[in-house]
């Protein structure tokens, strides 16, 4: 009964992770003669990757997207509204929740549309700030497409943070009451330490989503104005499908994988080295 | 007691039940900040209720001057309701093959033995984490060698292989939970496993497969980068590539027929994630699935 599982994994998915694992060391492109008289070039990818100047910013973009938005900002808010709610009254954790968690389930593609028009010149955003003529898309697209980001995602860690919450023990958190611990040591050495587990597993899994974001942030703006919110996930579809360099845009996707597999050991090992 | 005697004696005990109640300023602050971050969150989305039924809308929230238009100008476009159909078939195609085969592998993986079977369940949440980007270009290769491109059916192929590993992660700790003795029973009985399948786990495991299929349907619905890849002709082309032409082509015009368009290209999803909440609430449950 497995067999039908497992073909369609291996034709879809295994041998195109190995295959690219391939093809990031050919010359590989769209169209031309290298579209089927490609080359194994080695390193040449590598070489060309650290000489080239959008690959870097690209790489620093990502970092500072997914440590931004989803690593600081969707832990701590998801957290932060996980906390709250459990706490507010009836009617404002029915509404909060469920206007956090619409934003979560529209499709991408409408999430980026409504901050497109949340952060244009005569936007909503600008009206707020006082400065109607001002496009926040173009004045702070990376603060503006992470803010995006942070708005549609935090209901996933704000629904692991919940979940977690309420599998903590009571007896611990009503002892801990009893005692007269504050709030805020409550939280601290009480809270938190039961929800490590939690904590990591949320960090793994945005960590993870976050870095191969393409939707929402090419919607919005193509990775420009210029190169400004030019991801990897973005970067490595301009080169393989706009600029026809299959081989070489596939070698950058290796990387960002390398990234996802850094950014995973951080976290386990920081995990373990707290126990 | 009676009835009228009852309601007699509810004002006293009452008294005595509920003391006083202060309104903590802790409370207070808790409700004001959230209703703060409720503001933050639903701004931008008002934008699309709006303006979908404002006559004269632009980029900001405004009291609309209302009009039903912009929903027959965008119900009466060919190219909208094509692609209505195109996203249906590809998200319907996708949740039909996922649950489909995420059941079948399921269930052997939560019931027998199988060599190396908590290998396979790491590789399988690892590989629900590896980027599409990584995909693309090898996938693209492979369906222009197989002459798949361009076809809203093979492209569901993809975003089901791609969907798999999570559906069959979830609908395995969905079995995990329904007692074996049951089936025990059933194979005492004679019956074959296919058979205990179909009439034994598959009723119990309904709330799984609801959320499953519901899940993974959501996903389709709104893909974006794959079909983006994979499709071109504007007869496969599906709502999300809809949204993303209309903003480069005419949207700077008519903001109140994206925002009509938008707003019923997520309708269905919403519909669906609220069917499928009511059987949702262990799913976020994931304390126990990486442990070191």
């Amino acid at each position: 009964m497995l067999a039908p599982a497992l073909a369609l994994l291996g034709l879809l998915f295994v041998f195109p992770v190995l295959y690219a694992g391939y093809l990031g060391f050919t010359n590989l492109e769209l169209v031309g003669s290298r579209s089927h008289d490609y080359t194994f070039t080695g390193m040449d990818n590598i070489v060309r990757m650290l000489g080239d100047y959008v690959f870097v910013k690209s790489s620093q973009l990502t970092i500072i997207f997914v440590v931004g938005s989803a690593i600081i900002g969707q832990s701590v808010l998801g957290m932060a509204l996980a906390l709250l709610l459990r706490r507010a009254v009836v009617p404002v954790r029915l509404v909060v929740g469920s206007i956090v968690i619409v934003a979560w389930v529209l499709p991408e593609v409408t999430a980026a549309l409504v901050w497109y028009a949340f952060s244009q010149a005569g936007g909503t955003l600008s009206i707020l700030l006082r400065n109607s003529t001002a496009n926040y898309l173009v004045l702070t697209p990376l603060l503006i497409v992470s803010l995006a980001n942070l708005w549609r995602n935090v209901a996933f860690s704000m629904l692991v943070f919940s979940a977690g919450l309420r599998n903590l023990p009571t007896e611990v958190l009503e002892a801990a009451e009893v005692e007269g611990a504050s709030t805020w040591r409550r939280y601290r050495l009480v809270i938190l330490p039961l929800m490590k587990q939690t904590i990591v597993t949320n960090l793994l899994l945005v960590t993870i989503l976050n870095l191969s974001e393409f939707t929402l942030i090419y919607v919005m703006t193509q990775g420009g104005p210029g190169i400004e919110t030019m991801t990897l996930p973005l970067y490595v579809y301009q080169e393989a499908f706009n600029f026809h360099q299959l081989g070489y845009g596939t070698a950058i996707s290796l990387v960002l994988v390398l990234f996802g597999a850094v950014f995973s050991l951080l976290f386990v090992r920081a995990a373990r080295n707290q126990v | 007691m009676s009835a009228v005697q009852a309601r007699a004696a509810l004002p006293s005990r009452k008294l005595i039940v509920v003391p006083y109640r202060r309104v903590s300023l802790a409370a207070l602050s808790t409700n004001i900040v959230l209703i703060m971050l409720g503001g933050f969150f639903v701004l931008p989305m008002l934008w699309m209720l709006l303006a979908s039924v404002d006559s004269n809308p632009g980029w900001a929230i405004k009291l609309p001057s209302l009009t039903l238009a912009n929903f027959t100008d965008v119900l009466g476009t060919a190219g909208a309701l094509s692609s209505f159909r195109s996203s249906l078939i590809l998200a319907g195609t996708t949740t039909v093959v996922t649950t489909v085969l995420a059941m079948l592998a399921a269930y052997p993986l939560s019931r027998q033995h199988i060599p190396l079977k908590r290998s396979f369940m790491l590789v399988i949440l690892f590989a629900s984490g590896l980027p599409v980007s990584m995909l693309l270009v090898p996938v693209y290769q492979l369906y222009v060698t197989l002459g798949w491109l361009d076809s809203l059916y093979t492209t569901a192929l993809f975003l089901a292989a791609s969907s798999l590993p999570f559906a069959i992660w979830l609908l395995k700790n969905f079995i995990d939970a329904v007692p074996v003795e049951l089936e025990q029973a059933a194979a005492i009985d004679g019956a074959s496993t296919l058979r205990i399948l179909r009439q034994v786990v598959l009723p119990l495991t309904v709330p799984g497969i609801v959320v499953t299929s519901i899940y993974t349907f959501i996903n389709a619905w709104g893909a974006f980068l794959i079909p983006f890849v994979l499709t071109s002709s504007p007869d496969n082309q599906v709502g999300s590539i809809e949204i993303y032409n209309f903003m480069g082509s005419h949207g700077l015009f008519q903001f109140g027929d994206l925002a009509v368009f938008s707003l019923l290209f997520s309708l269905p999803v919403i519909v669906l994630y609220l069917v499928m909440s009511r059987y949702f609430s262990g799913a976020f449950n994931f304390s126990g699935a990486v442990r070191g």
